[in-house]
């Protein structure tokens, strides 16, 4: 390299450097500022530091069992999820079906859906009044409903399934199908088979893959709020429930600051201990095509069609009975909910032409994705870097807005002198990037390892050979990481469009998007009101779904643009 | 592909409407969620003043309320619509209003002049009723309970859905009824009688969604089994507007025995630091005229408290003021709050 080219070359790592920034300064900006903020205001009200609300935390029962409730539930949920999508990601990579892709597209609609909706959905199956109950009261000339699932346990650790279990199988099986079968053929010659074939090879394989998943579905869990409320009962607590409680019931704002630090506390000793495993990683990644086979032998058929069943039996049958009651009344079929959702006979600026609540959803979902997409690309950029002490602190990091209190950040917002000054609080704007708070994560955990598994070696030969670094990434880390990629778009684009979080307490000037709707109707008394919401909920399944499939193309399109 | 994310950001960042553009015309009003109006009532406002209301969401009532509190240096609006009896002590506390008294207050019955400072004007009330399910008493030819107390006999075991106080509005107002009822002292309290809705098997969810649609039995769209609620005086006459199709009867019917309701009154009130006081002052105005207030019942199902509005004919038909309601001192609700709640959960949930 002559010396202009490595002024050339250090003037771009120079601008590199300040790119990588840019993630950095969006979470510093949006999430610690305000953060930092609020809990100022909670605990130094008259700028003295007053601690005494940790003194009553520590010292109470109640706040520690529901801290050890948190934890231990979403554990549990966690561990259930993995348990099942480990097969059917296995299933997936490996096989070739009919409608696989659409199948997986489909799968990711559970994470979309307001919880009060699927609460709906698990009634109309599994409640006392439920399908499944007269079905089996019927066949079985029962007097009593044999199924009781309703605020127990089990139901919460379902429905924690239903939600996560496209995550945690589109993440696996993306990661996978980058993988090179070779090392497993090679274990095979060896005479590995059965579970040591999956002990000694899968599983160490798949490790950075499986344990991403699993850190987003506990944080996930870790932060459930609507799932224990509505399904569980109120004998089950979370820390987000007591938050709420604590800063809008009580207005107890040291309380709800220390138990917002606890949580978030408690969540990165989990991000801690996920990193570290994380560099445990021993094998060397070999990047390349696993290529989908259609089933072969009986057995093959069978592993595919258990799953199959599986995934259907466990999310698609919430969905339909979903969609079966937004198409019935009393009488019989009907479309009259979906043809209410477009009359408003009172002239009320509180309804929403449906086309209107999907346009503010797809605005504010097409803007998170991009901008979650952006940021997360380029923070995964930096971790995937030279493991040094600075990654593995700056990696917890950039989870940490998935395991933070709405409420907290929402209050947050409001009082941030810089977000005051120039209106940002009220601004529609707000909304998006407080999305891309919590979707930038799961952008971040899917293309990370996937960066991580492209060989050093493949970069360095491309180098060799006089590729610049633009063209590097152009030509190698894009096409390598693009299926990863698009399995991370489509959760940020989903989390935007089920509006998680701490969107729902920021101030809003009329945007009301499709979950706002269903929420609104949800809260007037009336059986139209009821139906209405649930046809919203199944346009909100249909807007999804398509964009799932467009999502789904551009990687294609992506690919061969290069 | 960057270059393309970079592009595409843009695009959309410019999408997006900016925020609001300030002019000495605009007026911020902040507003729970379930703030409605007729597009066309509006419009008369704004043709007759040439005031321009733009409306600003802050969830439900507590968090609007403590959002506000918390931004009393540099307030979200102008007006605040909204706050109820139950928030008003905390709002009061905190100094968040100008005093504006309205001249239309004379026509507004002395009951709801809550605040003889005139920091905040009452709007709008409803109250927090058991509703039931007709047809379930009719089949099972069971009396209707005639007060609270009653709530308790074994002939209601399992039947009662209510809502957590801390959670819910209608939750809270349902037991500041109870303690206006049966007290904090004495050999009976309203602990006591708590204890005694437990053990005839009473059920507790989050929300009033939940409650209605989930637990309830009555109303035409849910999957509930249970045929009492806690809901409002005005959920029968919205069963009626919102029914599938035309009804004779509401499905559902209100309690509205003595002493077995909480009136919950909303309030609006002037934000301090506002610059906008003239406007704000016939905004309030314009919240008590009978144009706006005969447009409410509809739109949010509540009672107007203007004596000269006139409640449309589903309110008429099927909706029920009662006699006696359960009302309580906003300064006494804010500063026991807590403890209530605190002892609330103590006895019914633990």
């Amino acid at each position: 390299m002559d010396r202009n080219g490595a002024a050339v070359a250090g003037r771009f790592r120079g601008w590199r450097y300040g790119l990588l920034l840019v993630p950095l300064l969006f979470l510093l900006l949006f999430f610690f500022y305000p953060l930092a903020s609020i809990l100022i205001v909670s605990l130094a009200p008259e700028g003295r530091l007053d601690l005494s609300s940790f003194a009553e935390l520590v010292s109470s029962s109640y706040y520690l069992n529901t801290l050890w409730f948190t934890i231990w539930q979403a554990t549990l949920s966690t561990l259930l999820t993995l348990a099942l999508a480990l097969p059917a990601s296995y299933v997936v990579a490996r096989y070739q079906f009919p409608g696989k892709s659409l199948l997986l597209s489909l799968a990711t609609l559970p994470f979309v859906l307001p919880t009060v909706v699927v609460a709906a959905a698990f009634m109309a199956l599994v409640g006392p009044r439920g399908l499944l109950n007269e079905w089996l009261m019927m066949a079985f000339d029962l007097d009593t409903p044999p199924i009781q699932l309703v605020r127990t346990l089990p139901l919460i650790l379902i429905v924690h399934v239903f939600y996560n279990y496209s995550l945690a199988l589109r993440m696996i099986s993306s990661f996978w199908a980058t993988q090179s079968i070779r090392m497993e053929e090679a274990a095979r010659v060896l005479g590995a088979h059965g579970w040591r074939l999956w002990w000694h090879i899968r599983l160490p394989m798949l490790r950075p893959a499986i344990l991403a998943a699993a850190i987003l579905v506990f944080s996930f869990t870790f932060t459930s709020f609507g799932v224990i409320l509505i399904l569980g009962g109120l004998q089950f607590a979370t820390l987000e429930v007591e938050i709420y409680r604590q800063a809008i019931s009580l207005f107890n704002l040291p309380m709800a600051a220390a138990l917002s630090l606890v949580q978030i506390g408690a969540m990165f000793l989990m991000l801690v201990l996920y990193t570290r495993l994380q560099r445990q990683t021993v094998v060397d990644l070999q990047s390349a095509r696993t290529v989908a086979r259609p089933p072969q032998t009986t057995r093959q058929r069978l592993l595919v069609a258990v799953n199959l069943i599986i995934m259907i039996v466990l999310l698609f049958a919430p969905l339909l009975a979903l969609v079966a009651r937004a198409f019935s009344s009393p009488d019989g079929l009907t479309t009259r909910y979906f043809e209410l959702l477009s009359s408003n006979p009172r002239g009320s600026v509180l309804f929403v032409p449906p086309l209107e609540a999907v346009g503010n959803s797809l605005r504010f979902a097409l803007a998170t994705t991009v901008l979650s997409v952006v940021l997360g690309v380029i923070a995964a950029y930096l971790l995937s870097g030279r493991r040094s002490l600075l990654t593995a602190w700056l990696d917890p990091l950039f989870m940490l807005p998935l395991a933070t209190s709405a409420v907290t950040l929402g209050f947050g917002y409001i009082i941030a002198p810089l977000f005051v000054s120039t209106g940002l609080r009220v601004s529609p704007l707000l909304i998006p990037i407080a999305h891309t708070l919590v979707a930038m994560p799961f952008v971040v955990r899917s293309v990370l390892p996937a960066l991580r598994g492209i060989p050093r070696s493949l970069r360095e030969a491309a180098r060799v050979l006089g590729a610049s670094p633009g063209q590097v990434w152009r030509l190698i880390d894009v096409p390598l990481i693009s299926r990863s990629l698009i399995v991370g778009a489509t959760f940020a684009f989903t989390v935007s469009m089920g509006e998680f979080g701490a969107s729902l307490f920021i101030a809003r000037p009329d945007t009301p998007t499709m979950p706002v709707v269903i929420f609104r109707l949800l809260g007037q008394p009336g059986a139209s009101n009821y139906g209405q919401a649930l046809a919203m909920s199944v346009l909100l399944m249909v807007v999804c779904a398509v964009s799932f499939i467009v999502i789904e193309r551009t990687r294609t399109l992506g690919t061969s643009e290069f | 592909m960057l270059r393309c994310f970079v592009f595409c950001l843009l695009v959309m960042l410019a999408a997006l409407p900016l925020s609001a553009q300030e002019s000495a015309q605009t007026l911020t009003v902040i507003a729970h969620d379930s703030f409605g109006y007729s597009e066309d009532v509006m419009a008369a406002f704004t043709e007759e003043t040439g005031i321009v209301v733009e409306v600003l969401h802050l969830g439900d009532t507590g968090t609007m309320v403590n959002q506000s509190v918390l931004s009393r240096e540099a307030p979200l609006g102008d007006v605040m619509f909204g706050v109820d009896n139950t928030f008003l002590g905390r709002a009061l506390a905190a100094d968040l209003f100008v005093p504006y008294e309205s001249p239309l207050l004379e026509v507004v019955p002395e009951a709801f002049h809550t605040d003889p400072e005139h920091r905040v004007t009452p709007i709008d009330y409803g109250d927090v009723c058991l509703n039931y399910d007709v047809a379930y008493f009719e089949q099972h030819d069971l009396p209707l309970p005639e007060d609270l107390a009653a709530l308790a006999d074994p002939a209601y075991e399992g039947l009662l859905v209510v809502e957590n106080p801390a959670t819910s509005s209608p939750g809270l107002a349902f037991l500041l009824a109870t303690i206006g009822v049966f007290g904090e002292e004495g050999d009976y309290t309203y602990l006591d009688y708590w204890q005694d809705l437990v053990n005839n098997d009473v059920l507790v969810v989050d929300d009033w969604s939940t409650a209605y649609y989930g637990e309830f039995s009555g109303s035409g769209g849910s999957d509930g089994t249970r045929p009492l609620v806690v809901s409002y005086a005005s959920s029968p006459p919205a069963e009626v507007y919102f029914a599938e199709e035309e009804l004779d009867a509401a499905p559902t019917g209100v309690i509205a025995a003595d002493n077995t309701c909480f009136r919950q009154i909303e309030y609006a009130g002037i934000l301090q630091g506002t610059d906008n006081l003239d406007a704000a002052q016939q905004f309030i105005d314009f919240l008590l005229s009978v144009p706006f207030q005969e447009d409410m019942p509809l739109n949010m199902f509540v009672f107007p408290v203007n004596a000269e509005a006139e409640l449309p004919e589903v309110f008429l038909e099927y909706a029920e003021i009662p006699d006696e309601v359960i009302e309580m001192d906003v300064a006494d609700i804010d500063a026991n709050r807590e403890t209530w709640i605190q002892a609330w959960t103590e006895t019914v949930l633990r």
